[in-house]
């Protein structure tokens, strides 16, 4: 598409969002503001994360993209298309071949190594916002590292409920400074954050960009009393066998009967592929969709 | 034995070319043409201008006919058609007293130098639905006159000789620009007043009535609304001098408000300031009720805690394409954040049933 810039922004503006991007990796966990552009897909569709990722594709990238774990769901398919037609970029299904990856709602199950990117899509890039909806407000709280708000509402959470009532988007505190928002990855996900990849936020809407660098440290917030606890449904995937996965819950007849089957497609395809088959899978065969 | 859904890919592809038939309609009926929506829908073109930031009535009609008629889905066209747009320069800050006015009224003064002219105005309307429309649109021509050749003063600029108006202060030479820096509160004036007139003409409606309504009432009377063509003049480098490169139909709306005064300020009149592309007199009209209620710590004034007063509030709820971008995201797949959810509340039930078990 000779219309448009390589991967859709002008120089200009990727320039100015690399500069967000940096800004970002130097001081990890850190909202930085930038001049988010009108996308021509939604705001709250991946708008930031489409923006960082047309930040750092270059031609020679292979591209992922996710929502949900999913590579075919439909937003996903939608964002991949995108950057097929306005960056010409080859894209992939496979975690390992990509060293882009872009997404929704997940960490890829399977490790994520140096060398490649991982670009998340942030609704609400403010850990505090629920607590305090001023952005005046909450900024002076990350700056005067005034955290006490969010350690009482996890505090009323166990002496309401008898257990921290946040199943995602768990906050999490980045190298003993920053509160941050892991955008709404189930807590399941949250000690993958500490890892070999660069992870880049990116929420358009609200105009901000943070970064984690490779191993960054990451800590789900918690008291002594009461760890944090990664968790998920107590199945295997019925498709694949995984026990260490995390699972979706399809419910499949009219009876309210349920199943089970891993988030991350990759995943369990290539497990089917290498002949692991869940309790109600079949072999594995090309095109069997 | 389950096979796993897919088929995102197939499913855009026939609703993209479901929704291009729907957008036609019957196709025994005559297609709509730009010219058409652009003449004879006129004000939508406007609103879609407004609210797109973008001044181009060609494009603003072909937006709406591919968005079938949504105006938001309209607007989101342009902008997103606007941010790719190169910037060639900025235009000298247009001159509305140069303008050729098609409707220009006061309700604060009977007459004035450029008299009242009611213009194209739906004001004084009956509204019976003309059922002769449906049959035959044709019309009998207008009856005629001439424009003024002179400049049609601010009705303002009365109140300002005698100093009863406050006094606005310099803006800055290039003012701020929400479409290539990131908001940061407190916002200029300058930035205030771009927000609102981009801003969601519901939206901003409804921002201007809870203040009528006394969320912050500070009674505004329309010194001033005019509309008609601007030219719009550019400084050309190579010349060395401006030119005019066009013009642009305007709303301009100056309100005059009472005010007894404050610790710092004397007791005189105030101004709320609305313009916007377009016909647009509805939007205008909010535009300068909003403005000035958001102005109540420059002039001293007490927050009342209206949310007509909250800069934050306003400006980071006005724009529709923001709104209803992540408004409608909520129809996209959350499987696994629901997913954890579920498991969250099975494991809080489990535990709160175990409990009860044990103190029965």
């Amino acid at each position: 598409m000779s219309d448009y810039n390589f991967a859709y922004l002008d120089e200009q503006t990727k320039r100015m969002i690399r500069r967000a991007i940096l800004k970002g990796l130097a001081i990890p966990g850190y909202q930085v503001p930038f001049a988010s552009r009108e996308m021509p897909m939604p705001y709250g569709w991946g708008t930031g994360g489409v923006q960082v990722s047309a930040a750092v594709l270059t031609p020679d990238d292979t591209f992922k993209v996710i929502d949900q774990g999913a590579d075919d769901t439909t937003n996903a398919v939608s964002i991949r298309r995108f950057f097929q037609k306005t960056a010409d970029v080859a894209v992939t299904e496979a975690t390992a071949e990509a060293s882009v990856i872009q997404t929704r709602h997940r960490i890829p199950e399977e490790q994520m190594n140096a060398g490649q990117i991982l670009v998340y899509q942030v609704p609400i890039p403010e850990p505090l916002r629920f607590l305090e909806p001023s952005e005046v407000e909450t900024r002076k709280m990350h700056a005067l590292e005034e955290y006490g708000l969010m350690h009482v509402k996890l505090y009323e959470d166990i002496s309401q409920h008898g257990a921290i009532a946040t199943a995602y988007a768990y906050p999490v505190k980045v190298e003993d400074r920053y509160v941050m928002d892991p955008s709404p990855i189930p807590k399941f996900d949250n000690p993958k954050l500490s890892m070999p990849a660069i992870q880049l936020f990116g929420a358009g809407r609200e105009q901000r960009i943070y970064a984690l660098p490779p191993f960054t440290k990451v800590v789900s917030l918690d008291f002594d009393d009461y760890p944090f606890e990664a968790t998920k449904a107590d199945h295997a995937c019925d498709l694949c066998g995984s026990t260490e996965s995390y699972l979706d819950e399809l419910i499949v007849d009219d009876a309210g009967g349920r199943m089970f089957m891993c988030s991350d497609t990759d995943y369990c395809t290539s497990r089917r592929k290498a002949g692991h088959i869940g309790a109600q899978g079949v072999p594995y065969e090309e095109d069997a969709a | 034995m389950y096979v796993a859904v897919k088929g995102g890919e197939r499913a855009i592809d026939n609703a993209h070319a479901w929704l291009a038939e729907e957008r036609r309609g019957d196709s025994a009926v005559a297609e709509l043409s730009v010219p058409q929506i652009r003449e004879q829908l006129a004000l939508a073109v406007n609103r879609v201008m407004a609210e797109g930031s973008l001044y181009d009535p060609d494009l603003a009609a072909l937006a709406i006919k591919q968005s079938r008629g949504d105006l938001i889905e309209a607007i989101f066209l342009i902008r997103a058609y606007r941010t790719t747009l190169p910037r060639l320069g900025a235009s000298l800050p247009v001159e509305t007293e140069q303008m050729s006015c098609d409707r220009r009224v006061s309700a604060t003064f009977k007459d004035a130098p450029g008299g009242q002219i009611l213009g194209p105005t739906f004001d004084y309307t009956h509204r019976l639905l003309d059922f002769k429309l449906a049959a035959d649109g044709e019309v009998p021509q207008a009856a005629q006159t001439t424009g003024r050749e002179e400049q049609t003063p601010h009705i303002m600029s009365f109140l300002d000789r005698e100093d009863l108006i406050q006094v606005e202060g310099e803006g800055a030479d290039v003012p701020d620009d929400l479409t290539r820096a990131p908001m940061e509160l407190p916002a200029s004036r300058a930035l205030r007043l771009q927000a609102l007139t981009r801003g969601d003409e519901g939206f901003i409606l409804g921002m201007a009535y809870s203040t009528q309504r006394g969320h912050a009432r500070n009674h505004a009377f329309v010194a001033e609304l005019r509309i008609g063509a601007v030219p719009v003049e550019m400084d050309i480098p190579e010349l060395g001098f401006a030119i005019e490169i066009g013009e642009v139909t305007l709303t301009e709306c100056e309100t005059v408000n009472q005010f007894k005064g404050s610790k710092t300020e004397p007791p005189q009149f105030t101004r709320g300031y609305g313009l916007v592309f377009g016909m647009t007199e509805r939007k205008a009209i909010s535009m300068a009720l909003v403005d000035r209620a958001l102005r109540w710590a420059e002039l001293g004034e007490d927050n009342v805690g209206a949310p007509a007063q909250d800069e934050e509030f306003v400006l980071y709820h006005c724009d529709n394409i923001q709104a209803t971008g992540f408004l409608e995201h909520i129809k996209l797949p959350h499987y696994v954040d629901f997913q954890s959810e579920l498991e969250l509340i099975r494991k809080l039930r489990r535990e709160a049933t175990a409990l009860q078990q044990v103190a029965e």
